[in-house]
């Protein structure tokens, strides 16, 4: 009974919902609709979508003389590269520092997770003049060092309140097998903490795929290793008419990180949610 | 390999003097094991967190433009010039103006999502959920640079819709006036987290104990009574948390601004992250890395500051979290 009665009120409530998703993601489908179009259409088109007939010059004009086919794999690598480093460096840390105790531990944890919290100045410059007299500045490595150094405080907590939980058992039997120490991570521990794993990956993914400010910074003076993002700011700053060839650069930026999203979305969400319990 | 494990296991029956010797010995190799698996994270630690921070602060006693050695010591100069800047200080206003503009009518709308789309009844919420989370993925840089042809004034979509509607006759320059172009930034920059928020809400809402909402529906309490005695009420401590973590995020917005309005116009979107970005990497005249770092760490204070009476709040709400690390 109570379904009956409130089935005009719901469907009410799905089409207030549907009108609203569409509101809400109506600048991705104008950009997409909009990359398709040629100058004159996107001109005098207005607010309706469907171009008359698609166009993928703006694309080739963004991908080739653009630069936004080195942009896309500039980010591909750094994005790549981070989250492998990450990843790494967290479940080393996070193994040690959740199954042993050793000198030194909690002084570690405690300055780790103190920067966290501390006031600090403008630390990108000192970073950028570290990367430099390493002699990195010129390749990709300075800008993937750079964002793969700092902040990930909260993945390490992860891992390391995941590898405290999983039973002292698993280590006395692969001792009792012989195991090394190292083996023991890699063949028995680092496998089931296959969650954190992704979570992890997934946040890095998306927070290098999209960053801004440090690729920004590294490549002021070196347009051949910009990523996606400060490709488009510096293409939005020099080329203010070419409506649709800005619309493609966007999709090209956009379209990879949405398609995984909409792939994966579950896991985002999750990882999000995931990194707030922890 | 075979002989070493029948060693090992049949030194656990001896417990003879021998025994305590690689025993001893084996405790070394797992510290060193510990030390050598926390060693890249430390390596990254030291050059990347620790000097950065301890450079930003000797800078700030600097007058430095960012190349050579730094030479000028200025004292406190720097920061109380960035004291007397009123510019600076309108791009703190600005700043805080976002962050509560964030922290009032963001959060407590992405509640109301949370609660609608943790709702039994509703159908699709899987769908709803990936709309609504949609524009967190996307690069914040593009998406402000987007928001600039859709908020422009020439053929911007934002005014062709009006225009359509009738609400408006001519075609505004939203981003262009000094009246609209905060109040845009801060449509988009609540727009463009939502879905972040949303989802915090609703990792807290599950994480509720079930019981308490099954014996009150036995006892009669109608949804709205739930709602307003049992699920707000204990939502309270992870609230303050997600109230904590929005106003710091909002607090440093540099990407959207940097992208949409670079901080105009006339300074009226002005943040002050835009602001010490402005200094340290001018694009007129010469970069004053000292100065930019004496206001960041100026504005670091205020933030931790405010992170800090965030956080009494936390506390006084009954935080319950945190209690069990190290």
């Amino acid at each position: 009974m109570r379904g009956t009665r409130w089935r005009g009120p719901r469907l009410l409530l799905h089409l207030v919902l549907i009108a609203a998703g569409i509101v809400w993601i109506y600048p991705f489908i104008w950009m997409l609709t909009a990359s398709l179009k040629t100058t004159n259409e996107y001109i005098s088109s207005g607010i309706s979508l469907l171009p008359k007939k698609l166009q993928f010059g703006n694309y080739e004009r963004a991908w080739e003389t653009a630069h936004f086919s080195v942009y896309f794999w500039n980010t591909v690598i750094v994005t790549a590269c981070v989250v492998l480093m990450i990843l790494a460096v967290c479940a080393l840390t996070g193994y040690a520092v959740g199954r042993f105790r050793f000198r030194g531990r909690i002084a570690f944890v405690s300055a780790v997770t103190a920067t966290m919290f501390m006031p600090k100045g403008y630390t990108i410059i000192p970073v950028y003049t570290l990367v430099d007299s390493l002699g990195l500045n010129n390749s990709l490595w300075g800008v993937i060092l750079a964002e793969a150094g700092g902040g990930h405080v909260l993945f390490i907590l992860l891992f390391v309140a995941y590898f405290r939980g999983l039973p002292k058992e698993l280590e006395e039997s692969a001792d009792i097998d012989g195991s090394g120490f190292f083996r023991t991570f890699a063949t028995i521990m680092l496998p089931l903490a296959k969650p954190v794993i992704a979570t992890t990956a997934i946040m890095q993914f998306m927070w290098t795929w999209n960053a801004f400010l440090m690729p920004l910074v590294f490549t002021l003076s070196k347009p051949e290793l910009r990523t996606l993002g400060v490709g488009m700011f510096q293409f939005t700053g020099e080329n203010t008419m070419d409506w649709t060839g800005f619309a493609a650069a966007a999709s090209i930026s956009l379209l990879p990180i949405l398609a995984v999203y909409m792939l994966l979305q579950r896991y985002f969400i999750e990882g999000v949610a995931g990194a707030v319990k922890g | 390999m075979g002989s070493s494990i029948i060693a090992q296991k049949e030194s656990r029956f001896k417990t003879t003097q021998e025994d305590r010797v690689p025993k001893l010995h084996y405790r070394l190799r797992k510290e060193l094991w510990c030390l050598a698996f926390i060693a890249p994270q430390l390596a990254l630690f030291l050059l990347f967190t620790a000097y950065p921070i301890v450079m930003s602060y000797v800078y700030a006693f600097f007058d430095w433009n960012g190349y050579g050695p730094l030479k000028e010591f200025t004292g406190f100069d720097n920061f109380t010039e960035t004291l007397k800047d009123p510019i600076f200080w309108n791009a703190f206003r600005n700043s805080l103006l976002f962050m509560m503009w964030l922290v009032l009518v963001q959060v407590p709308l992405a509640l109301l999502a949370a609660l609608l789309m943790n709702a039994e009844w509703l159908k699709g919420k899987i769908i709803y959920r990936t709309i609504i989370f949609l524009p967190v993925v996307t690069t914040t840089a593009v998406v402000g640079l987007v928001m600039r042809f859709v908020f422009g004034a020439y053929k911007g979509l934002f005014n062709e819709m009006l225009l359509k509607i009738g609400l408006i006759a001519q075609p505004v320059d939203w981003l262009g006036s000094v009246d609209t172009a905060l109040l845009i930034v801060v449509i988009v920059g609540i727009w463009k987290s939502f879905g972040m928020k949303m989802v915090y809400w609703l990792a807290g809402i599950q994480s509720l104990p079930k019981e308490v909402f099954e014996s009150a529906r036995i006892d009669g309490a109608s949804s709205i009574q739930l709602l307003r005695y049992i699920t707000i009420p204990l939502l309270l401590p992870v609230g303050s948390v997600i109230v904590l973590m929005s106003a710091v995020n909002a607090l440093h917005v540099f990407d959207l601004v940097q992208t949409m309005t670079g901080g105009g116009p006339a300074f009226k979107t002005d943040m002050v992250d835009v602001y010490i970005y402005r200094y340290a990497f001018s694009g007129s005249g010469e970069a004053r890395v000292g100065f930019a770092s004496a206001a960041g760490v100026l504005y670091g204070i205020v933030v931790m500051g405010i992170s800090i009476l965030l956080g009494l709040f936390v506390r006084l709400s009954g935080g319950r979290r945190n209690q069990k690390r190290f």
